[in-house]
């Protein structure tokens, strides 16, 4: 291989460049231009005048300069009885009241009625990442923490639709979210959803993310229970774009709750930069903007923290800390936060699993505003942080940190009935109520499918008719119950019931609600009580028990019965005879081998997969190679790898010793040395393999000479060889320890190869 | 006897009071059983909030100290006596650039005081009148 020595370049950075990492675009902050996460060129200082019970000046504009933003955040948002109190507290006191677990949360809520959107920003911007997780896990305002899933695929396929929902149901979703790749499929997505999220379990919300009018539309219609694409920005110029005004949006508020639907905001970082209009303010104070109006407007609550805008206010300096700062504005402001971690902000699993971190470990009404339970390419919201691909990774963050995501792990033989179950539902309302026909095949390819790739269900031309009946035929909910009872989905049909008899009452319209255990939990009756310690949301025994219960644990029953697999293979390979106890040999042409107690006898094979009686056959033949012979020794007073080699060394005629442990860790030593101070050292068992051993045997024989041999190397790749195997070694090396006797004589061993190795 | 307001003590009205929790149609939520929607007893009607149940959530949140959120409530109580084409098109009128004047404003602010007994709807509407005009709303957008 020849190599370019005369490159002008670090080849290091040639790696570094080949890393997803580079995928992400940075932007140098330029806070003129709209890029600057808390320091905005044209930021304003905060200050409030009140004048005859009115609003006067609010962050230094005039009433009469106030453009739609500033006169709905000071008609509707601003409390002129709190004001005065809370605007007189400097902006540090009240960044330490946030962090401060004596100063109660209710008090805070209180006072953030009187403060203006610049007097957030200002308060917020003091706290360092640390701080802002803290005041966040301290001020979110339901104690139990949730979730929630997108559920789409790539085909707009009702029967993934259905389930899917069912999958995302039975993972601990609060709510689940679908939209369509095409439009008019909207009425299909929601009732396909609408059954498989009631498969299993009541009281998952569900949303149809569509257009204004027909999402309240499919809302009356009854399959639907929340939404949350009532959208606002935090200039006006951004608003008016959108086609909408702070008053027209809070009369949709009005009109979900009028309806009995449950209905969040939305507003994230960098929405008013990506359409153009961001007025050279930061993307805190726009949003605190934001979220002061959606406060205004009676939002129970907000999806919030860069929603589509986060790769872009990710790409700033401080950009992420930006958006754990919005989401505690937020919260502070006494609204439930769906907090992001939606739209991917990285190419890079580090940075993605960083930013969830902070929300996994202090909790969030939903962690993330859509947890893309479909793979990557089924998302119809385009990627999110976390999809059907990392869902695993999530659960293990879950029991890493014994912290509540919200999600349980499925086992995959129920998950497969969940899904048989939700296409048989679905596939029996579609043809009662004469919608479409499913064959077998079409049913049996989604049930396994992981993705809609895989799928031969519905073409999209068969889904765009069957949304159009749903549509034309006025099907509600009630046509849906009646149908899955006639086909004895009897507990799917009680499970609709249940969720639309929800909406007459309204409870779910309070603050935070989500429905668990058939009964529903919102700020009012779960608030959140963080103060310190012991208090705020715990893990009951069993929740802690079930995050702990991810697929393919390890035990050491486990461990045992996996080695017994291999023993018959051994049996037929080798034979051991004990030969009495082992003294000091006189053949300076002798290399001892030590093995630890349970080698050949409780294991059979290293940790690279190979049976024991090869490699003890490999060191035969290297140790024969160097011209010498090798004596097998049992050890049962250690099963440390350098105390067997410095025992087989002191027993060796050489002076020289190979000690050698079950798993296959090994070591060269010689007699003189100090324990630790080995010859050669062979740690890496899982990836050392017969030749390794081999040339290892021929190696104790040139130091048996005096002479120094070329170090056997067991290259590395890198392998993060301690996660693949230290539960399997420790496991083992458990086994060996316990059948250790102090000052037990070690015994001569003789074996026979049974076979061709 | 004027009955005191709800509370957070009060909630969820569907499991504290679940026989004052009635349907538009008159019917109790205990009713709505899975034989009478079979016997087709039960109408969407039937599962529509009422002002009623709105009025007592909005109780409900001020007494812990939500009284944007329940202002909405209040307006949305007073939204469920609008029918469906009527709470669209005024959103529509609220859009910018949709209403031309003041004045198409302000006849909708009147239209549902009128005709739907909406109080709180018609100041928000006089409201929004007042700065949409002073922003120069009323230019045509498209």
């Amino acid at each position: 291989m020849s190599r370019d020595y005369g490159a002008n370049r670090w080849a290091r950075a040639n790696d570094w460049d080949n890393r997803a990492l580079r995928l992400d675009k940075f932007a140098v902050e330029d806070p003129e231009n709209g890029f600057s996460a808390f320091n905005g060129a044209a930021d304003p200082k905060p200050g409030l005048k009140i004048s005859g019970g009115k609003v006067g000046i609010m962050d230094g504009v005039a009433a009469v300069d106030f453009d739609l933003i500033d006169a709905f955040i000071a008609t509707y948002h601003i409390d002129p009885k709190i004001a005065q109190e809370a605007m007189m507290i400097p902006s540090e006191q009240l960044a330490r009241m946030l962090v401060d677990i004596n100063v109660p949360r209710v008090e805070l809520t209180r006072l953030a009625r009187g403060l203006t959107p610049a007097k957030l920003t200002e308060t917020v911007a003091q706290l360092n990442a640390m701080e802002i997780a803290f005041a966040y896990s301290k001020m979110r305002a339901r104690r139990t923490p949730g979730n929630q899933a997108h559920v789409t695929n790539a085909k707009d396929d009702p029967l993934q639709l259905a389930a899917d929902a069912a999958i995302a149901v039975a993972l601990g979703f609060d709510e689940i979210e679908t939209t369509m790749r095409v439009a008019r499929n909207s009425w299909s997505n929601a009732l396909a959803c609408c059954v498989g999220s009631v498969v299993g379990r009541a009281g998952t919300l569900f949303q149809c993310a569509s257009e204004e009018a027909e999402e309240l539309e499919i809302g009356m219609a009854g399959f639907t229970s929340y939404a949350e694409t009532v959208s606002v920005y935090g200039t006006e110029s951004a608003f008016i774009d959108g086609d909408d005004t702070p008053w027209s949006k809070a009369w949709l508020a009005a009109a979900y709750a009028s309806r009995g639907i449950k209905m969040r905001c939305t507003s994230g970082a960098a929405a008013e930069l990506l359409m153009g209009f961001h007025e050279a303010k930061s993307l805190l104070y726009l949003e605190a903007r934001c979220l002061c109006l959606q406060r205004g407007m009676g939002s129970q609550g907000t999806q919030n923290g860069g929603i589509d805008g986060a790769p872009l206010a990710a790409s700033m300096p401080g950009g992420v800390r930006e958006l754990m700062a919005e989401n505690l504005i937020a919260v502070w402001l006494d609204l439930e936060c769906a907090s992001g971690n939606d739209a991917r902000h990285s190419e890079s699993d580090m940075r993605v699993a960083a930013k969830v971190l902070p929300y996994l470990i202090g909790g969030s009404d939903l962690i993330c505003s859509g947890f893309g339970s479909i793979l990557k390419y089924d998302n119809s919201f385009n990627p999110s942080s976390f999809n059907g691909e990392e869902l695993e990774e999530f659960l293990v963050l879950q029991r890493d940190f014994e912290a509540d995501g919200g999600l349980t792990t499925v086992e995959v033989d129920r998950a497969l009935d969940l899904r048989r179950r939700a296409i048989d539902a679905l596939s029996h309302v579609l043809k009662d109520l004469g919608l479409a026909e499913a064959t077998e095949n079409m049913k049996n390819s989604v049930a396994v499918a992981s993705g809609s790739n895989d799928t031969e269900s519905f073409a999209p031309r068969d889904v765009a008719l069957i949304s159009e009946k749903i549509s034309s035929n006025h099907v509600t909910v009630l046509d849906v119950i009646k149908s899955l009872q006639r086909g004895g989905f009897c507990e799917e049909a009680e499970n609709l019931l249940f969720l639309v008899k929800l909406r007459v009452s309204g409870d779910y319209l309070q603050t935070s609600a989500v429905v668990r255990n058939n009964k529903v939990i919102s700020a009012v009756n779960d608030p959140n009580d963080d103060s310190g310690p012991g208090t705020g949301y715990r893990l009951t025994e069993t929740r802690r028990q079930e995050l702990a219960d991810i697929r393919d644990v390890l035990n050491r029953d486990e461990v045992l019965r996996a080695e017994a697999a291999f023993e018959m293979r051994e049996t037929n390979s080798i034979r051991y005879q004990t030969m009495g106890p082992a003294d000091l040999g006189n053949d300076i042409d002798e290399i001892v081998v030590g093995v630890s107690p349970g080698f050949g006898s409780k294991i059979f094979r290293t940790l690279a997969g190979d049976q024991l009686s090869t490699v003890l056959s490999a060191l035969k033949a290297g140790i024969e190679r160097g011209g010498c012979r090798m004596r097998l020794v049992r050890f049962w007073h250690t099963a440390d790898t350098s105390f067997l080699g410095l025992s087989a060394a002191r027993l060796s005629g050489s002076g020289i010793g190979i000690g050698i442990q079950s798993k296959g860790t090994a070591i060269i030593h010689q007699k003189d040395r100090l324990p630790h101070n080995n010859l050669e050292l062979f740690s890496n068992a899982p990836i050392t393999r017969l030749y390794h051993y081999e040339n290892m045997g021929f190696n104790a024989t040139v130091y048996a000479c005096g002479e120094l041999p070329a170090p056997v190397v067991v290259p590395t790749r890198g392998e993060a060889l301690g996660a693949r195997f230290h539960a399997r070694v420790a496991l083992t090396y458990a086994i060996e320890t316990a059948m250790t006797q102090d000052d037990a004589a070690p015994e001569n061993l003789e074996i026979t190869f049974l076979e061709e190795n | 006897m004027v009955k005191k307001p709800l509370t957070a003590n009060d909630y969820p009205i569907a499991e504290t009071q679940p026989d004052e929790v009635i349907g538009t149609r008159g019917k109790p939520l205990s009713s709505l059983t899975m034989e009478s929607v079979i016997n087709g007893d039960v109408s969407m009607e039937d599962l529509r909030i009422t002002p009623q149940a709105l009025e007592k959530q909005a109780e409900i949140a001020t007494s812990i100290g939500r009284s944007a959120l329940a202002s909405n409530l209040k307006r949305a109580s007073e939204m469920t006596r609008l029918p469906q084409s009527e709470v669209m098109a005024i959103y529509e009128l609220l859009r910018p650039g949709r209403a031309t004047s003041v004045r198409d404003l302000l006849d909708a602010a009147n239209r549902v005081r009128n005709d739907y007994d909406a109080q709180l709807l018609g100041d928000f509407l006089d409201e929004a009148a007042s700065f949409y005009n002073q922003r120069g709303l009323f230019r045509r957008r498209y």
